[in-house]
């Protein structure tokens, strides 16, 4: 029988020939990285037992991107600490302000994750890396904190779902649509503690940007990780900017024993919306539209689509047209050299013509954290990845996931519309 | 280990940002996490709840973000065992890193109501519920092993430091 992707990364990082689902191991971390809610407590326990050095400098990460700029005294502490640790330890992939983006966006960006590595993060969206055929999983501070004094996470193998995508998703579909279709269908519980592999040849004609988001939110329905097998625009994407010189492409074998196999036509694939408070609460955008869902904010951005590629979509939309009287519009760059690439590109000016306001690259109004928070009542579109109850704010707002197409849309008309509402049929 | 505690009963994909808001991550303090527990659930939680009450929930408690402060603000309320139908995986591992205990059953959960009395054998996953004894699913080897340790750090300090 053969192995996954994924079982062969794991098996590879733990020493052995082969793994089972189900079987636990102690594996070697090619990075461990936290961000400044998590790696937060993570020092404080790194310190509290005495350890006194973390097991590979260049192998720790620190990334201080959910409330900075700091929003209050307590996360300045915070950061604070990150900082004298990162200088204590020698840390080299601590990123300040400045240089600091959305941890997903921004470590793939930099070439830190590599196909074939074995990456946890203390954050539930570490799935993200699975887009460029790594095995990446979100695990919590203590786990963090122990793979930064041992170098190792345990680890329990996964069975794998797949699901095989083809045909041509329908105009002003993404991977956004794609993974909350799959979520609407699975259920947020549909995948939990297994892997979800994505092939087919939709999955392959997607650029990197829509592929990240795809893994990006696999945790949404449960899973360890998203992933998808290395083909040549990862590589592509991988020369560009890794940081390291050699690194291992993995595929699946054909024989691999998956628990089930999910066979998806990209032609039903509309956008998609999903309601309160579920990520799995899912409806076609022509459905939605016919609801007249007045909205009070639009956040574009975050983890799951922050990348230019959705910056490029908003912009498409968005340009020559004004937000809804009353509404705010937020626009998140990922990362500093995203930001730098839509102002090149012209879109930073048509976003502030359009009356959006741009936000630094962080997490901020995902989470309900800053820079975005809602009052009780108000509903928002936006192109995070959850909408449980008082995630962006108060416990008696909303929030409707979408692609940047229908974000960008629902501003400018002031209630969940497709793209065409605006634009026409073409 | 036997426990017995008073239930607080919860339904389905109860997530961490109910069990502790982002708008309380700025700080690690265990006992500041406590207060908010829960609040956007249950607003009185944090008030009423008291040491030794058990938790009982339905599919994939703690769905959601990897926030330890999620475990960590439930075991510092005082909470001392959370049993559901289903965990999601990383509040399931944080919570056995953490050592709250956990255990997973898909029966208790329409046996009983909020104030209801229940005991607990931890070491045997005997659940002792309205003269019924059920069963909770057994913990992998390597997992028992941490929970003996009380937690990961524990066996992080024993075996490596």
């Amino acid at each position: 029988m053969g192995q996954t992707i994924a079982q062969k990364i794991i098996a590879k990082h733990a020493g052995v020939e082969r793994v089972t689902p189900g079987e636990i191991y102690l594996v070697d971390v090619d990075f461990a990285f936290g961000n400044d809610i998590t790696a937060a407590l993570s020092i404080k326990q790194f310190n509290e037992i005495g350890a006194r050095k973390v097991f590979d400098p260049e192998k720790v990460g620190l990334i201080p991107d959910h409330y900075t700029p700091n929003k209050d005294i307590k996360t300045a502490i915070i950061t604070q600490s990150m900082r004298n640790f990162a200088r204590e330890h020698g840390i080299t992939h601590h990123y300040e302000v400045g240089e600091v983006g959305i941890e997903h966006a921004l470590l793939p960006e930099k070439g830190v994750v590599l196909p074939g590595d074995l990456v946890i993060g203390a954050d539930s969206h570490t799935c993200t890396y699975g887009a460029l055929g790594a095995f990446s999983t979100g695990i919590g501070s203590t786990d963090l904190t122990f793979a930064w004094i041992t170098g190792k996470v345990w680890l329990k193998v996964p069975e794998t779902l797949k699901f095989v995508i083809n045909g041509k998703l329908p105009r002003w579909s993404g991977g956004k649509d794609i993974i909350l279709y799959i979520i609407g269908k699975i259920g947020v519980n549909g995948a939990n503690y297994r892997v979800m592999e994505f092939s087919g040849d939709t999955i392959r004609n997607l650029n990197m940007d829509n592929r990240f988001t795809i893994c990006n939110m696999a945790i949404e329905a449960g899973a360890k990780t998203g992933i998808i097998e290395p083909d040549e625009k990862t590589i592509e994407y991988v020369e560009q900017r890794k940081e390291r010189s050699t690194y291992t492409v993995y595929k699946s074998d054909k024989d691999a024993e998956y628990e089930k196999i999910y066979e998806i036509n990209a032609e039903d694939i509309v956008p998609q919306v999903a309601f309160p408070h579920l990520p799995e609460n899912t409806k076609p955008i022509y459905e939605v539209e016919k609801m007249d869902i007045r909205i009070d904010q639009a956040v574009i951005g975050s983890c799951t689509n922050g990348r230019i590629s959705d910056l490029e979509i908003a912009a498409k939309i968005l340009k020559g047209h004004k937000v809804a009287n009353k509404l705010r519009l937020i626009i998140l760059p990922a990362t500093p050299a995203i930001y730098r690439e839509a102002l090149e590109r012209g879109y930073i000016e048509i976003f502030l013509d359009a009356g959006a306001v741009i936000a630094p690259p962080t997490c901020g109004p995902c989470l309900g954290g800053h820079m975005g928070v809602l009052a009780p009542g108000e509903k928002a579109i936006s192109t995070t990845n959850r909408n449980f109850r008082g995630r962006m704010g108060h416990v008696e707002s909303e929030v409707y996931l979408s692609n940047p197409a229908v974000a960008a849309a629902s501003a400018i008309a002031g209630k969940i519309v497709s793209p065409e509402y605006i634009l026409g049929g073409n | 280990m036997k426990l017995k505690g008073r239930v607080w009963k919860f339904g389905d994909n109860v997530d961490t940002d109910v069990i502790i808001p982002a708008r309380y991550l700025n700080t690690t303090d265990e006992k500041e996490l406590a207060k908010h527990c829960m609040e956007d659930l249950d607003p009185e939680f944090a008030s009423k709840v008291k040491p030794g009450d058990i938790i009982v929930a339905g599919e994939s408690f703690g769905i959601g973000s990897s926030r330890e402060h999620a475990p960590i603000a439930i075991k510092a309320s005082g909470v001392s065992l959370v049993i559901a139908k289903s965990f999601a995986r990383i509040f399931y591992r944080n919570s056995i890193n953490i050592g709250l205990p956990i255990l997973e059953n898909e029966e208790v959960y329409d046996l009983v109501e909020t104030g209801d009395e229940i005991e607990v054998d931890l070491d045997k996953g005997e659940i002792h519920v309205k003269g019924k004894t059920l069963e909770a699913r057994p913990f992998p080897e390597f997992i028992k092993e941490i929970i003996r340790y009380g937690g990961l750090l524990n066996y992080a300090k024993e075996k490596y430091l």
